[in-house]
């Protein structure tokens, strides 16, 4: 049942609370996440281990183990369907030919007993409905667009023959065969090196400008993120602290933590200086978090904090920090 | 490092603190969930209880004989009725039980500890050692293991010691070669390669760095094995190899009592029933703590 | 100029592959391919490459648990205490069924006989240098997170008291603002005990930062060394020029739209004649048919005179 919305919005997430039960009570592990992506942009979700970005992808796809978590509150609403609600059926046909994803592991996403192109033929087929004959001629031509060569004789050859680079690239084309209108992206390139990895992510938002695909890029690394991403949402302890156009984001963070993460990179230091380093770790998620979760990691601490902050404007446009220093300036 | 795995251990990390590489609260947390193996461990312990404290729980001298009641059938005076020549059944099976759940832990402790200790050698010094210890042991197990224990038995003799060994004896191959297989996955971890650098003896990795880290999947393995171990024993009794009259052992009983089957079923019943109860209580607790020890092993 | 601690002098290093039926192998994996290098007391010296450039295999034969198939390791040091290493990722290099304080002090019990008391005192001693606190020896590992496991790590390299300490990768499993801290302890740790590190790692940024020479390997050859700001400055071989081009940077939006390169690596069981590089290389021409040799630090005939 499509919902009233804007038709630029494919996908938006509103206030989502979700935990995992475990022994002993919950790990409370998204914590009030809003966040959208609009038609053909590319949207980046940076964060440390354990700040929940791969997390709220997966739940946004539906992707998380069934009975494995607890949804709490919030509302996750894709190309005009309500995800928490819509059948499995319906999730399925959604996530074959709207949504495409693509993972950080190359080598299990595709199966080591079968050719490469006995693989794509049968994805080709199931998605578009179309003939053997057509689906090779449309692999060929994705395949060409992930500029790799020899394509006709990479049809033949089985996933182990092939780099991790290589496989990538086919599971980027692969992803882009049923014409999605979004890619979600976790991590697609931490397995892959340098060299390989921006060829990778060249050919993947070339493809994606092309066919104006939207796409949720899900990353650790802040100096990638910066180059690849349109707009990007920096995730702390399961809630988004910071957002908004990349370059503003990061040049000029708005957030304590996202000031501190950029100049913990050694990047941003003079050689022979110490690094600044975030002092302590993240909070425990098992704890319910009744405060603003970077407290005690951060310099500008005071009364206010105990309260948890919520995303207001920082002065620039569009761009947000849910920090309470910003509410006292306003 | 993918950053679902890390978000997973963050999940583990639980509020207790432990001091132990066993988190006995999570074990037991982990047992409540299941209550088959609950049921497992609930019947092993009342069986270890009872043919502990036999003198306490029998009603009779387990060998006394009283020809008077010759065969009665289950009473409030015998539970489980009497055999051929009037001893208590009920007792008998209590003590009967002694013997069969000491050969069963006996076995199983020799076997695992001796097959261990050759596996993980096996697996970790590699080369011609390896190759020769599991031709040896792919020997002993390409003859049906009934057979070969039949024949070790026969040959050192009918007794119920000499049983045990022939069994302790032919399991040493199956904990071979899971310590083997296991240490072969130890060894390639980088705490072993840091081991290497700081020149640490193969005595010092395998003490310190492969047997603590294989150990839970023999554990598993040796509960298994404590029901399997307990049925052939009483097998070997019953044919005569293993436990001689007129000790009370729970397969030599059930080999009497066949001749009365017909008319006095309590005879072999109830002992056999104590055999069945035994295996299966060690059988599904077993189960039960691999799917919890090792989760992966059991997903669909 | 420091004294030479390890001297690797046209070290090679292949691994049979396959077998026939005779046990003869059928190939060979060439794992380094003549390796020069000189490693001074208390330099830090970083190595940076693709996966597969060899770089762990180097590690492996500096700590002297793989032997070379040819060319000579001279070590001023005796190799068995006075090397250690720190792994990339502190979930496996940390026996889980042990605790903190046998885990740090595993060096000094694997060799010589020592009371717990000592062995205790001592894992204090070293858990206080790396910024653990001593209540957490009776832990274990699974209870720490990768930034303190990676300490424990460390600390476990300093109790045989080296004089070398070999990184490999890490803080790479590690997230940024823990990357920091563990960076500045092993710099501390390095302007204390005046230790020479051999730092590993893919991250140019990390490299550019810790280490005062670098060494640029491909293939299992050096393809460029010098000063770590000289060669990450001006690179002059184009390998070391596609890395760095290669690097994401923060705020240089749009970089991604540059040329495509091949980024196939040759195999290693055959190798190129001539250069390794030149089917990769955007300068190749006849000259780089022939073998290339190391002069002034940089392997191309294109930048030595």
């Amino acid at each position: 049942m499509p919902i009233d919305m804007s038709d630029k919005t494919i996908l938006k997430i509103e206030d989502l609370h979700l935990n995992f039960p475990i022994y002993q009570g919950a790990v409370h592990a998204i914590n009030g996440v809003s966040l959208y992506v609009d038609e053909g942009e590319i949207v980046g979700i940076v964060g440390e281990s354990g700040s929940a970005k791969s997390v709220t992808a997966m739940a946004a796809l539906r992707l998380l183990p069934k009975g494995s978590f607890r949804l709490t509150n919030g509302n996750i609403t894709m190309l005009g369907h309500d995800i928490l609600k819509i059948s499995e059926a319906e999730m399925n046909s959604l996530r074959g030919n709207q949504v495409a994803m693509i993972f950080q592991e190359p080598q299990t996403a595709l199966n080591p007993t079968k050719t490469i192109g006995k693989q794509m033929f049968k994805v080709i087929q199931l998605h578009t409905g179309k003939k053997r004959k057509e689906a090779r001629n449309l692999a060929l031509c994705l395949l060409q667009d992930m500029r790799i060569n020899d394509a006709e004789e990479i049809l033949q050859r089985y996933p182990f023959e092939l780099s991790g680079g290589m496989r990538q690239r086919i599971l980027i084309g692969l992803a882009f065969a049923c014409s999605p209108r979004l890619l979600v992206a976790d991590e697609p390139t931490t397995a892959l090196d340098v060299t390989v990895q921006r060829q990778v992510l060249q050919l993947m938002r070339a493809k994606a400008r092309k066919t104006s695909t939207a796409i949720l890029f899900i990353s650790h690394d802040l100096a990638l993120v910066s180059q690849f991403c349109d707009r990007i949402y920096v995730m702390y302890a399961g809630s988004i602290v910071e957002e908004g156009p990349t370059k503003l984001v990061l040049s000029a963070p708005a957030h304590p933590y996202t000031q501190a993460l950029v100049r913990a990179l050694p990047e941003s230091s003079t050689k022979g200086q110490r690094l600044e380093s975030i002092p302590g770790t993240v909070p425990k998620l098992t704890i319910k978090q009744e405060a603003c979760s970077f407290r005690e990691r951060c310099d500008h601490a005071h009364d206010l904090c105990v309260k948890i902050p919520s995303l207001v404007m920082s002065g620039v446009k569009t761009q947000k920090a849910a920090c309470w220093l910003l509410e006292k300036v306003r | 490092m993918s950053e679902i795995l890390q978000e997973k251990s963050a999940k583990q990390e639980k509020p207790i603190k432990k001091r132990s590489f066993i988190d006995w609260r999570y074990l037991w947390y982990q047992l409540t969930g299941s209550p088959l193996t609950m049921v497992g461990l609930v019947v092993i312990l009342l069986i270890l209880i009872l043919v502990i404290f036999a003198p306490i729980f029998a009603t009779h001298d387990p060998n006394t004989i009283d020809l008077r009641a010759r065969l009665a059938s289950p009473s409030a005076d015998h539970f489980f009725g009497t055999d051929e020549v009037g001893r208590d059944i009920y007792s008998r099976i209590l003590f009967g039980g002694r013997l069969s759940i000491a050969v069963g832990f006996g076995v199983v402790i020799v076997a695992g500890f001796i097959g261990t200790l050759i596996g993980a050698l096996s697996g970790l010094i590699g080369g011609w050692f390896d190759t020769i210890t599991m031709r040896i042991m792919d020997v002993v197990l390409s003859v049906p293991s009934l057979v070969l224990i039949m024949a070790l038995a026969a040959a050192l003799g009918p007794s119920l010691v000499n049983a045990a060994f022939a069994i302790a004896i032919v399991r040493i191959p199956y904990y071979v070669r899971l310590s083997r297989g296991q240490a072969l996955l130890v060894r390639e971890m980088p705490y072993v390669a840091a081991a290497q650098t700081f020149k640490a003896s193969r005595w010092h990795i395998l003490r310190w760095h492969v047997i603590p880290n294989i150990l839970s999947p023999i554990v598993v393995q040796a509960t298994l094995d404590l029901g399997n171990t307990i049925l052939l024993a009483a097998a070997l009794s019953f044919i005569g190899l293993g436990a001689q009259q007129p000790t009370a052992e729970w397969g030599a009983m059930v080999a009497t009592g066949r001749n009365y089957i017909l008319d006095q079923w309590w005879y072999s019943g109830f002992p056999g029933f104590a055999i069945l109860l035994t295996a299966t209580a060690f059988n599904i607790f077993g189960d039960g703590i691999r799917d919890i020890l090792d989760p992966k092993q059991n997903a669909h | 100029m420091n004294e030479p601690v390890i001297e690797l002098c046209e070290v090679e290093l292949k691994f049979p592959v396959g077998a026939d039926w005779r046990g003869r192998p059928k190939a060979y994996a060439h794992a380094l391919n003549g390796l020069n290098l000189r490693i001074e007391n208390g330099e830090t010296i970083g190595v940076v490459g693709e996966s597969g450039c060899g770089k762990s295999t180097l590690a492996m034969i500096l700590l002297g648990l793989v032997q070379p198939t040819n060319g000579k390791v001279m070590r001023q040091v005796e190799s068995a205490s006075a090397m250690q290493i720190v792994f990339q990722d502190p979930q496996s290099s940390l026996n889980t069924r042990m605790p903190i304080w046998r885990i740090i002090t595993e060096p000094i019990f694997a060799r010589t006989k020592r009371s717990k008391h000592q062995l205790r005192t001592k894992a204090a001693e070293l858990a206080k240098k790396v910024g653990l606190r001593p209540e957490v020896l009776d832990r274990f590992p699974h209870e720490f997170s990768g930034g303190q496991r990676q300490r424990i790590a460390i600390a476990r390299a300093l109790s045989s008291d080296p004089k070398i300490i070999v990184l490999d990768e890490p803080t790479s499993a590690l997230d940024i603002s823990v990357q920091a801290q563990i960076l500045n302890l092993l710099d501390d740790l390095k302007q204390q005990q005046g230790l020479t590190y051999i730092f590993i790692s893919h991250d140019i940024s990390v490299i550019r930062h810790m280490c005062d020479r670098v060494v640029v390997m491909y293939l299992g050859q050096i393809v460029e060394i010098g000063r770590c700001e000289a060669v990450l400055d001006n690179p002059r071989h184009p390998y070391t020029k596609l890395l760095l081009e290669s690097v994401p940077k923060m705020q240089q939006a749009g970089d991604l739209d540059a040329s495509l390169e091949n980024t196939e690596l040759p195999s290693n069981r055959n190798l190129p004649l001539g250069c390794f590089f030149q089917e990769r290389c955007s300068l190749a021409d006849e000259a780089c048919s022939q073998l290339q040799t190391m002069q002034d630090g940089v392997r191309c005939n294109k930048f030595s005179k």
